[in-house]
């Protein structure tokens, strides 16, 4: 099987989304990219699985899918009220406090 | 594909999972309740979430008299003494928390009766976490209970640092557990399994595997971030100081804790025989979490974000005992425990006087405590009993936590353990610079602006101090107490 050719897909594409985190301002793209690193993870869950003949993999990957999905959803909800109050989704002018 | 099909419902016990459900009758109850009686049922919602949280002690409490381990779905579900003490801790500190939530909800602009049911659904995923001996388990645990939390951080919703603490909270949360699940596929692909059992006989051998390395740092960094541990505590004193501030108590106590016991899990369940990975991760932020906490701390002029940074620091404490975690388990695993039970009464009582202080001065600024003895001599009093129990002073309770972490440190012997515990004594006396400070405002100041009115406390907020005060103090002079819950929750935890 192309077990490393699947692995270096994941490491790409989760390097990608680490870039796109750091690198973006808007917030959805930002989402976005977190999308990109937690779908790099289905596939290492996946084809990980398959390597081992147990469905746990598959398992654990639907239930990524699914929480992602819940994620997405209150960080649009947030990203939403941000815009109605700043009308901005840039995430460098929320600056009020400086950790 | 037979064999994968073939599906027979696993055995459940009832009665292991009696807590999980009655939190959860209880959070869908108030949300019928509320979309059936709307606007009339809003005075009823602290008392009803209230009573959840104690209804849900008693299956507890009858598991632990009991006794027996419970385990389900291949080991994957716990419930064990370990779990349970930790499970008490969580509703106490849920239950604490809505007493402070109570009046200042109602008195904002934002009373909905949503924040009662996100705060029970976070609850349930940390009393959910500290079962959870699996890794599927542990991520859904983490998830249900940080999603609400995104949302109780951004709760007023017009206002601008509340917006940006959930923000800022959303964000990291969600970069970080990514993070965590990368490190478990790694972690899983190495191990064929999701239970921790399997993980350890897996990854316990001492090879050293780069792959392994990365998947078990990239899982304890994961957990770093919702420990608020240095270098991965940016978010937190701007998610503090936005949030309101019994949400900020929660995230400050409860969540950290919830980390804490994924932590403990992971560390004494999953990888015990990777202690080439864990030592010197934990010794690393540890040290760095104590020492910048502590800096950063003297430097605050608003006591939210003090006390953010005192929780920061206070993390690091916690975190010491994971760094002899091969040497001293028992003992590590037993000093986190206590460490966490009297942090959380302590912590919470502190914030219940911050709460009460500002519903009269509205200001969070250290200067306006100044003169509070003169016009409000419980609180001020109070309030000592809380920042002497942070730092550590004998009569209240966190002379005890800081002991046992030296109790572990001396058990476990050695360059590491040496080394750490000098630096944990450096930063107990940094640590009390800071808290003086707000003694100094509270005894001796004038009063900044003349108005010595009293400050008026609320039952609830004076049943939350009551309990708050009483535990601090039963706990330092009675240390037997919490010692006894340690030890129970020791073993079974390292049997498991």
């Amino acid at each position: 099987m192309l077990l490393n050719q699947f692995l270096i897909l994941g490491a790409a594409l989760f390097a990608v989304g680490v870039y796109g985190v750091l690198a973006r301002r808007n917030g959805v793209m930002v989402l976005m990219s977190i999308e990109l690193m937690l779908n790099a993870v289905n596939i290492n869950l996946v084809v990980f699985g398959v390597q081992h003949g147990v469905v746990s993999g598959q398992v654990f990957a639907l239930f990524v899918i699914a929480v992602a999905a819940a994620e997405v959803g209150v960080g649009l909800a947030i990203v939403l009220l941000l815009y109605r109050n700043r009308t901005s989704i840039d995430v460098e002018d929320f600056d009020l406090m400086r950790g | 594909m037979e064999a994968l099909l073939a599906f027979s419902r696993p055995a459940l016990d009832w009665h292991a999972l009696a807590p999980e459900l009655t939190l959860l009758a209880f959070g869908t109850l108030i949300t019928v309740v509320d979309i059936i009686w709307d606007d009339r049922s809003k005075q009823a919602m602290p008392t009803l979430a209230g009573m959840g949280l104690l209804a849900t002690l008693l299956p507890i409490l009858t598991l632990a008299v009991d006794g027996t381990e419970r385990s389900m779905f291949g080991g994957a579900y716990v419930v064990d003494d370990f779990s349970l003490v930790l499970k008490a801790l969580f509703l106490i500190s849920g239950y604490i928390v809505i007493l402070m939530s109570v009046d200042y909800i109602r008195d904002g602009d934002y009373y909905e009766n949503e924040y009662y049911t996100l705060m029970l659904t976070s609850l349930l995923g940390m009393v959910m976490m500290s079962s959870s001996r699996d890794l599927i388990s542990v991520f859904v645990a983490l998830e249900l209970l940080s999603i609400p939390a995104y949302m109780l951080a951004a709760w007023r919703k017009g206002g601008a640092r509340s917006n940006e603490a959930g923000l800022k909270y959303y964000l990291m949360g969600v970069f970080a557990s990514a993070v965590m699940l990368y490190g478990m596929s790694l972690v899983y692909g190495l191990a064929g399994s999701t239970t921790f059992g399997v993980i350890a006989q897996e990854l316990g051998s001492g090879a050293a595997n780069p792959v392994a390395i990365l998947g078990i740092l990239f899982i304890l960094i994961g957990f770093a971030f919702k420990v608020s541990a240095v270098p991965f505590h940016t978010w937190a004193p701007d998610t503090y100081e936005g949030a309101p501030t019994p949400v900020t108590a929660f995230l400050a106590v409860a969540s950290k804790t919830a980390g804490m016991v994924a932590l403990i899990q992971l560390v004494f369940v999953a990888f015990p025989g990777r202690d080439d990975v864990v030592q010197p991760f934990f010794w690393l932020i540890a040290a760095l979490t104590m020492t910048i906490g502590n800096l950063i701390a003297l430097r605050q002029n608003n006591i939210v974000r003090l006390l953010a940074y005192s929780g920061v620091a206070q993390g690091g404490f916690m975190l010491v005992p994971f760094a002899v975690a091969a040497e001293a388990p028992a003992r590590a695993v037993e000093a986190v425990v206590i460490y966490m039970a009297i942090y959380a009464f302590m912590n919470l009582g502190a914030f219940t006087v911050v709460l009460a202080v500002a519903r009269k001065t509205r200001s969070g600024e250290i200067d306006s405590y100044g003169g509070l003895f003169q016009y409000a001599p419980g609180l001020a009093v109070a309030m000592t009993v809380f920042l002497a129990a942070l730092a550590g002073i004998p009569p209240a309770g966190g002379w005890f936590a800081k002991f046992g972490l030296f109790r572990a440190l001396l058990d476990a012997g050695g360059g590491w353990a040496a080394s750490l515990g000098v630096i944990v004594a450096i930063n107990t006396v940094i640590a009390f610079a800071y808290y003086a400070r707000i003694l100094v405002q509270m005894w001796f100041q004038p009063v900044p602006d003349g108005d010595e009115r009293p400050i008026v406390i609320t039952g609830a907020l004076r049943a939350a101090l009551a309990v708050t005060l009483v535990a601090t103090m039963a706990f330092g002079v009675l240390p037997g107490l919490v010692g006894h819950f340690g030890e129970v929750s020791v073993l079974s935890a390292l049997g498991g």
